[in-house]
């Protein structure tokens, strides 16, 4: 079989290729439902009814997709440009570790600053993180794979440090989490008497803008061609280094997005399990999404109705909530070679 | 206990030796994948799985070797479903090996706490006992360090020199090098690059998985979530810090698993100056710290990360 | 194995005694690619102990015939005798075994590995435990003296000359026991004095009973090797003929068929200069000088052909001037100002055009579309950016201009530009970068792999160009080309270059001696000891 490129690419396969490759995650994980002897049908039918089926649900689900679309678009971009972020989980941390640096009482602004100032430092603090391994990358050749890799269990343990230390609030009785954020910083809520908050808000907006910034802006420009191919880019005049650093802060900066957003909307101060793994699943999100800034939306919500659906199903089903894990790793490698079928045509010799 | 008197101390030692193994599987095994022109991260979950399986066969009765054969099973097959995605189809090798880390790691803890639901504590297992070699490990301290170690430990080192033998000296090693350097030139003698690529990758993620077997059927005595803990990640850095040579990556284990003895009898001793955690972070910085050390000189094999597509000339 | 036959004094000039049995015959071979025919029934015979010419122009259907031959593809149609027996297609190991050895045109050698890791790969079953080492080495270098290829066993690929690495694929060949050798455009990469012991070397085997099979487009080097020649024209054969039948002038008349007009180069008078070098020197791979003692003047309205075989410092030359790299000594002038600081970014800035030696790697964005490749230059311009952000509907209108004022095919602005075929692929570059322009132009390799019609239209546009005004550079390795088209001719040779002389007073033997390190080279050549 050789494959063919395409020279243009329907725009419904775009969509249909990884939806396709959804229903085969299904449906071979109905295969493992069936190992555990319950039924099929019911138990998709409890994640579907924990995903969507109440004002409750949807809440949760959509309060579970904000930070996952910060995390997807983190890898999103960096994955365009061919830079393997994979330290999201880390500079989700950073993110928040800043913003509890400030947001604790150092800093005190009207909540209508108050919180983009709280989004800024935590953007800064994900793309400084992001910018070490980056630089290595660029001076000195150093795969940066590994490096973001290693840096996410270096920061948890510093934060772990600081929350059972110098940052344990005095008022928690015992249990290690940091002081709150002050009310200005707080993200309000959308939904009365229900978790979702303003995050989400905040977290599609940064999807749009970043969608426009890859397809309108010229520096958006620079990292696809830098993406596709670095050294027609720099033949071209791109300035590659800059590009790549640019793409370092930017995606680092979404990831650490996610920590404010996780920190200021749903919890309200730091703890330990701030992020069961958003990091790690926003680089599932991202190639669910075909590392489309607005796929990622879809994408975001898709995974956390995955997630939220497999723990009511979990609590009905007695099947454990890892299913939500296996469902979206399924995913994501049949979504990757769904989307050889969209650039390329299969023809048979 | 000052410094010097851990560097005596047997203990230190024979721990470094045990802390080894796991590593030394783990970088043999992403060694063979990356010399064949395929970079596997899919090790960190392999590893998993291969603790999980071969903690849950003996669990289930089996017998300790088995559980070993099993667990090198589940990871040949791990490797072949990451090798249809990066070798056959020419996928992106980063985003197939996360994909595999995910979808291993997922599986392993999804039919573990399927398998035992409701249960807190781990159950334990009956492990590999030290194994002392006749004779040797009589040897005094020498002995102890070195001959009265888990078989497992044994196979480990045994299998350092016959990867290098396997790889310098054989014709098939020969083409496993030839096929990450320039597929090419293996498909002009009529050798499938595919094939090959696919067998090497098989035979490193068995390698890891029984590494990741290694701390359930050995150390541990059990299956806890997370207990792999970013090994198989510091065995892709040490990859490269031993220039993608067998010898070279036994000496790199060692001197990682070094660090993480010393981490450990340090942080008991000066726990109050220093924070635990940072102990607990000195693996993963040094590894960061090894990779920048070698990467500038590092002499990769060409054909790295480069999807062969036949008919392409 | 096959059985040797008796041994016929080879050479050129002997005519083959014709009711001989064919050590290989081909029989109405055909393949398709497409809707590309890249062979069309091409029937052939090779016949012991003869060297045979398969001479075409680039895209004829050499390298795809040959190809199918050594099993890399499977024929549509037709079938292949190897020593009397039918050989299975698509199989290299088939072919091999069969006594068939192919050198190819570029080098399937694993660069960090040894001479005798790469000639041994493959010859001892994989399911062997130990390899046999010592023996392979005995043999290797009994088979390498006699025939006269001095190799090292023990060298690293990466440590050898490219000369030396071609030994290493004929001997990989011959180590298999070929009776039957191909060799794909062999002195492409060769200076002519290496040239000279490969046919040599050729004629040895040949004595031995050999046959040889030699690709090329290169005239003079068929009339002095081959006994006989076929030619390809548009996967056809056009002619089948012992060499003492033919002469340049027909067999050119075969490869193009119609007279193919190249496009009139009009005298004009020289304009202002608007590039120097002077003693300009830069260093090359660790430890080797890439350019040294370097004199260049580049005038307006003139295109200065760079002669040479590659590897003598036409990387540094246009790395230099795409600016990628900055000279180690000497002085270097554009348009009457030094250049202190470069990147290709400045370099465009300063008038320079630069078309790229790989259009593929280097000079477009496969997954770009074809506008996105038009302004990947200028994207910062104010045309086509308004406060950092793209103008979509202004590019627009200027890719559609171009692709009509160049005439690219097969393409509209959106079209992914990987699915371009070459010729168009490079209109895109030339259109990208003569739209602006430029005063100075270097043009690397432009027409390299592309049909006539490609060729011409790309010499047409730079005869544009020059006429505009632009000092162009032209490297290239078409000797031919270089004569037609250039106004002077230099010729590199281990990073100098040799006085320019006009086209119309240059001639072939003195290019070819330049190119070897003799004429005005002469005295550097015996001071570096250099031996082909």
């Amino acid at each position: 079989m050789r494959l063919e490129p395409r020279a243009h690419v329907p725009f419904w396969l775009n969509i249909a290729a990884p939806v396709a490759a959804v229903i085969l995650a299904f449906a071979f994980c109905a295969l493992l439902i069936l190992w555990t002897g319950a039924p099929i049908l019911e138990s998709y039918r409890a994640l579907l009814v924990g995903a969507f089926g109440s004002t409750f649900a949807i809440t949760e689900t959509l309060t579970r997709a904000a930070p996952l679309i910060f995390t997807g678009l983190a890898a999103a971009v960096a994955f365009r440009a061919k830079l393997w972020n994979i330290g999201g989980e880390g500079q989700l941390y950073a993110g928040a570790l800043a913003a509890t640096y400030f947001g604790t009482g150092l800093v005190t602004l009207p909540p209508l600053l108050m919180v983009p100032f709280l989004f800024l430092v935590g953007a800064v603090a994900g793309g400084l993180l992001l910018l070490l391994p980056v630089i290595l990358k660029l001076k000195l050749r150093v795969d940066e794979v590994v490096t973001t890799l290693l840096l996410n269990f270096v920061v948890i343990l510093f934060a772990n440090y600081l929350l059972f230390g110098p940052w344990k609030d005095p008022l928690a009785m015992g249990w290690p989490q940091a002081a709150p954020i002050i009310d200005e910083g707080v993200l309000s809520p959308l939904v009365p008497r229900m978790r979702l908050h303003s995050g989400l808000i905040w977290a599609v907006a940064f999807a749009v803008f970043a969608w426009g910034f890859i397809r309108f802006s010229r520096w958006g420009f620079q990292i696809r061609a830098v993406g596709f191919n670095p050294e027609a880019a720099a033949f071209a005049g791109m300035p590659i280094g800059a590009t790549v650093l640019r793409t370092a802060l930017l995606s680092g900066g979404l990831a650490g997005m996610a920590g404010v957003c996780e920190l200021a909307g749903l919890k309200g101060y730091l703890t330990l399990d701030l992020s069961p793994g958003f990091g790690y699943t926003g680089i599932a999100v991202a190639m669910l999404a075909g590392l489309h800034p607005l796929g990622v939306i879809a994408a975001a919500i898709f995974v956390a109705a995955i997630y939220n659906g497999a723990d009511a199903m979990s609590r009905a089903m007695s099947i454990s909530n890892y299913l939500a894990d296996v469902l979206t790793a399924t995913s994501l490698l049949l979504v990757l070679a769904s989307v050889l079928f969209v650039r390329f045509r299969p023809r048979l010799r | 206990m000052d410094i010097l008197e851990i560097f005596i101390s047997l203990g230190f030692w024979a721990a470094l030796v045990r802390m080894a193994t796991p590593l030394i599987f783990g970088t043999l095994g992403e060694l063979i994948c990356e010399r064949a022109g395929v970079l596997n991260l899919g090790i960190e979950g392999i590893m998993t799985m291969g603790a999980m399986v071969a903690w849950f066969w003996v669990y289930q009765g089996g017998e300790l070797w088995t559980a070993v054969l099993v667990a090198a099973a589940a990871g040949a097959l791990f490797g072949l479903l990451h090798s249809v995605f990066s070798v056959y189809l020419g996928l992106s090798q980063h985003v197939t090996g996360i994909g595999i880390t995910l979808l291993a790691t997922s599986l392993s803890y999804f039919a573990f706490r399927m398998l035992l639901p409701g249960v807190t504590t781990p159950p334990k297992i009956e492990p590999f006992k030290p194994l002392a070699i006749p004779f040797l490990s009589d040897l005094p301290y020498v002995g102890e360090v070195l001959f009265t170690q888990s078989p497992l430990t044994y196979l480990a080192f045994a299998l350092v020199p016959i990867v290098g033998y396997g790889l310098y000296r054989t014709p098939l090693g020969l083409a496993v090098r030839m096929v990450g350097e320039n597929p090419l030139a293996v498909e002009a003698q009529g050798i499938d690059v595919h094939r090959l690529r696919t067998a090497a990758v098989m035979l490193g993620s068995a390698f890891m998985a029984v590494g990741g077997g290694f701390l359930t059927i050995s150390v541990f005595d059990a299956f806890y979530i997370g207990m792999i803990n970013g090994r198989g990640w510091i065995c892709v850095a040490l990859v490269i810090f031993a220039s993608w040579r067998p010898g070279k990556a036994l000496a790199g284990a060692l001197l990682f698993a070094a660090f993480e003895a010393l981490q450990i009898r340090v942080q008991q001793a000066s726990s109050a100056f220093i924070p635990y955690q940072f102990f607990l972070m000195m693996p993963y910085v040094l590894s960061i710290l090894a990779m920048i050390v070698m990467s500038r000189r590092a002499a990769y094999p060409k054909a790295l990360l480069v999807p062969f597509r036949k008919g392409e000339r | 194995m096959p059985e040797v036959d008796e041994t016929v004094p080879g050479g050129a000039g002997v005519k083959q005694v014709p009711h001989r049995d064919p050590v290989l015959r081909l029989d109405g071979v055909t393949k398709h690619f497409g809707s590309l025919t890249a062979n069309d029934a091409v029937s052939l015979d090779l016949y012991p102990g003869e060297i045979l010419a398969l001479l075409g122009e680039n895209g004829a259907g050499k390298t795809t015939l040959m190809s199918i031959l050594f099993g890399h593809y499977v024929a549509d149609a037709g079938h292949i005798e190897a020593f009397g027996k039918r050989l299975p297609a698509g199989s290299p190991r088939a072919a091999i075994a069969a006594g068939i050895g192919m050198v190819h045109q570029h080098f399937t050698l694993g660069e960090n590995l040894t001479v005798l890791d790469n000639i041994v790969l493959g010859t001892e079953s994989l399911w062997k435990p130990m390899q046999s080492r010592a023996k392979a080495r005995r043999k290797v270098v009994a088979l390498a003296e006699h025939f006269g290829l001095a190799v090292d066993p023990k060298r690293l690929i990466r440590d050898l000359s490219v000369g030396e690495r071609q030994r290493v694929e004929i001997l990989k060949a011959l180590y298999r026991g070929a009776r039957v050798l191909i060799l794909d455009e062999p002195t492409a990469v060769l200076a002519p004095k290496e040239v000279e012991t490969l046919f040599k070397t050729l004629k040895t085997m040949v004595a031995e009973g050999l046959s040889i099979i030699f690709i090329s487009h290169k005239l003079n080097e068929v009339m002095a090797v081959a006994d006989r020649v076929a030619v390809l024209r548009q996967g056809k054969q056009v002619a089948q003929i012992p060499i003492a039948e033919a002469s340049k002038e027909s067999l050119a008349q075969a490869m193009v068929g119609r007279p193919i007009a190249p496009p009139k180069r009009e005298p004009l008078p020289p304009g202002e200069i608007v590039m120097q070098m002077a003693g300009l020197s830069m260093s090359g791979a660790p430890g080797q000088t890439a350019l040294q003692e370097l004199h260049l003047l580049l005038y307006g309205r003139e295109i200065l052909g760079i002669a040479g075989v590659s590897g003598n410092g036409q990387a540094a030359l246009a790395a230099l001037i795409s600016g990628l790299r900055l000279p180690d000594g000497g002085s270097f002038e554009l348009l009457g100002e030094a250049v202190k600081t470069t990147s290709p970014a400045q370099m465009q800035h300063r008038g320079v055009g630069r078309i790229p030696e790989d259009r593929h790697a280097t000079g477009v964005v496969g997954d770009l579309s074809v506008e996105e490749n038009l302004i990947l230059e200028a994207s910062g311009d104010r045309r086509f950016c308004d406060l950092g952000m793209l103008r979509g509907r202004v590019i627009r209108r200027y890719a559609k201009d171009l692709i009509d004022r160049f005439d690219i095919r097969g393409a509209d602005p959106t079209t992914t530009t990987r699915a371009l075929s070459g010729g168009n692929m490079q209109k895109v570059i030339l259109a990208r970068v003569l739209s602006a322009k430029p005063r100075v132009i270097l043009a690397n390799q432009p027409t390299r792999g592309l049909d006539v019609g490609a060729a011409a239209k790309v010499q047409e546009l730079l005869f544009e160009a020059r006429a505009e005004g632009a000092g162009i550079i032209l490297i290239s390795e078409d000797l031919e080309e270089l004569l037609q088209v250039s106004d002077r001719i230099a010729v590199l040779y281990q990073g100098r270059l040799s006085q320019p002389v006009a086209a119309e007073d240059a001639d072939l033997t003195a290019l070819g001696l330049l190119m070897s390190g003799h004429g005005e080279f002469e005295r550097y050549r015996r001071e570096a000891g250099h031996a082909a």
